[in-house]
């Protein structure tokens, strides 16, 4: 019997996860033993990375996507592009938008990634701009091209999200970049976060604070916005502060996949999983990696990369009749710009408090050779 | 064990590091009517203290905070005020 291998997501966990099976199990898709199958609704990839550098006008929306028809061995795993609106793990059955017939599957791995719910805020869609998406981002390139003076706030309101080095990165490039055009004198700049400091992780907060102290962009913790007044430009928070804004610029809400919620995998659309395993709690045989995955840990490209290796390898063993070894120990690795032509680097693994390196030219490099090789990351050429 | 209080809502955090439990809290704060008392569980030792800080500012009430030694966690017990 051939063994129906479905991954649902063709992001970055669900390209590195295609790629290492086709790869590992050559032998086996030629023999009709094993099929891979990947489901994406859309035909591209948009590599969203590089959001941060389109709203600085430092890439463009064209450089961030792919075919993923390039991008997976198409002579050993089938594409199908389509969205799958239904989950049934009784049935081991996807149901899909466009096809009646669904899917059926034998192994399944969850790879939706992450949604944005600026809804959740009141008046943050009409108030507040971000780049956590290719239209956000664009957007947001032209109003910072035309801001020359008044007050910027990047407000981190949702937390969970993706990339929790982004808001701190973008304020450390925006005061760079008016910086470098003469114009920071007129320009306030201003960072929200929801708890008592700059970041989740300690070490990375303890840094971001201290620059953020020299570079003269003020900080304002225990920062929950409650509400968003466009006309007024006021952010109203669940802690009774009131903070005024010429330029928004909102980390939103994120929620996971109601079709996770749906199929009772896990609330809020987060699919609930052995951090070590990646396996589902709430059902046999199936897998979630990257944002969509509740893990102890960032959302980042980083992980969907690293969990997908260790589920390539678990589900290379499981079709060979063999016991899954492999397990996933939570390694996250992360770049983090600093200005506009310096980074750190931090990695670390569940538990870790991650050492934040000193700031340099090379390591702001190595983020932009980085981006440029991700998609023979992606392919699984390196 | 939490005989003081009757939790109307619980929140599980537990095997969540920082800033899981707090946010959870939150959000669970934001959709609920003044007068809730919340358990938050946590495994979280940081949020013990944490929490009871920001529901200082955010104006609500820690009522009390429980720590199950053996089980290895921590209940907090907050109520809300608007
Ligand atoms: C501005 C920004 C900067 C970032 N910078 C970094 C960084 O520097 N380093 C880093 O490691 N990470 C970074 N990240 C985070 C990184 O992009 C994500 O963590 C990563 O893309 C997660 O991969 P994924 O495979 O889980 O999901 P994604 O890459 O988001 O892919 C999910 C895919 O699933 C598809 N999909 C969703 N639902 C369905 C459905 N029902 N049916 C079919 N297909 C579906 C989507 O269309 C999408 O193609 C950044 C993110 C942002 C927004």
């Amino acid at each position: 019997m051939t063994e129906r291998i479905v991954i649902v997501g063709g992001g970055t966990g669900g390209t590195v996860l295609t790629n290492r099976l086709t790869d590992e199990l050559a032998t086996e898709i030629e023999a009709g033993d094993v099929e891979v199958t990947l489901v994406n609704d859309t035909p591209e990839q948009t590599y969203k990375p590089a959001f941060l550098y389109v709203a600085f006008g430092k890439k463009t929306m064209h450089e961030a996507r792919r075919p993923l028809a390039d991008l997976v061995d198409l002579r050993h795993a089938t594409l199908v592009v389509d969205r799958v609106t239904g989950i049934d793990t009784e049935n081991k059955h996807l149901t899909l938008a466009k096809d009646d017939g669904g899917l059926d599957y034998d192994h399944l791995v969850l790879a939706m990634g992450a949604n944005l719910a600026p809804d959740e805020v009141p008046g943050l869609k009409e108030g507040g701009h971000h780049f956590y998406g290719p239209n956000g981002a664009e957007k947001l390139r032209d109003a910072l091209a035309g801001f020359t003076e008044g007050h910027i706030v990047l407000s981190v309101i949702g937390v969970p999200h993706m990339c929790p080095a982004a808001p701190v990165e973008f304020v450390l490039m925006a005061d760079a970049w008016f910086r470098e055009r003469g114009l920071r004198d007129q320009v306030e700049i201003t960072y929200t976060y929801p708890i008592m400091r700059a970041h989740g992780i300690k070490s990375i907060a303890e840094w971001a604070t201290e620059l953020f102290e020299e570079r003269d962009i003020n900080l304002e913790t225990f920062f929950n916005a409650e509400e968003v007044d466009p006309d007024a430009k006021v952010i109203t928070t669940m802690e009774g502060t009131e903070l005024d804004y010429d330029l928004l610029v909102a980390i939103p809400p994120h929620t996971g996949s109601d079709l996770v919620t749906d199929a009772g995998l896990g609330d809020d659309g987060w699919v609930e999983v052995d951090k070590n395993t990646l396996e589902a709690k709430n059902a046999d045989d199936v897998y979630a990696i990257g944002d969509v995955a509740e893990l102890p840990t960032s959302k980042a490209g980083s992980v969907a990369h690293y969990a997908a290796g260790t589920v390539a390898d678990r589900l290379a063993s499981r079709v060979r009749g063999l016991v899954p070894t492999e397990t996933f120990d939570g390694k996250t690795i992360c770049f983090i710009e600093s200005g506009m032509d310096e980074a750190t680097f931090v990695e670390f693994s569940y538990g870790d408090e991650p050492v934040v390196r000193e700031p340099s030219q090379l390591l702001h490099w190595s983020k932009l050779a980085y981006n440029e090789s991700y998609w023979l990351t992606a392919r699984g050429l390196i | 064990m939490s005989k003081s209080f009757q939790p109307d809502v619980t929140v599980d955090s537990r095997g969540a590091t920082c800033p899981g439990p707090l946010m959870d809290l939150i959000g669970k704060v934001k959709k609920l009517d003044a007068g809730t008392v919340i358990e938050l569980k946590t495994t979280d030792s940081s949020s013990s203290h944490d929490v009871p800080e920001w529901v200082a500012k955010a104006g609500h009430e820690t009522l009390d905070v429980v720590e199950h030694e053996d089980e290895g966690y921590w209940s907090v017990f907050i109520e809300t005020t608007k």
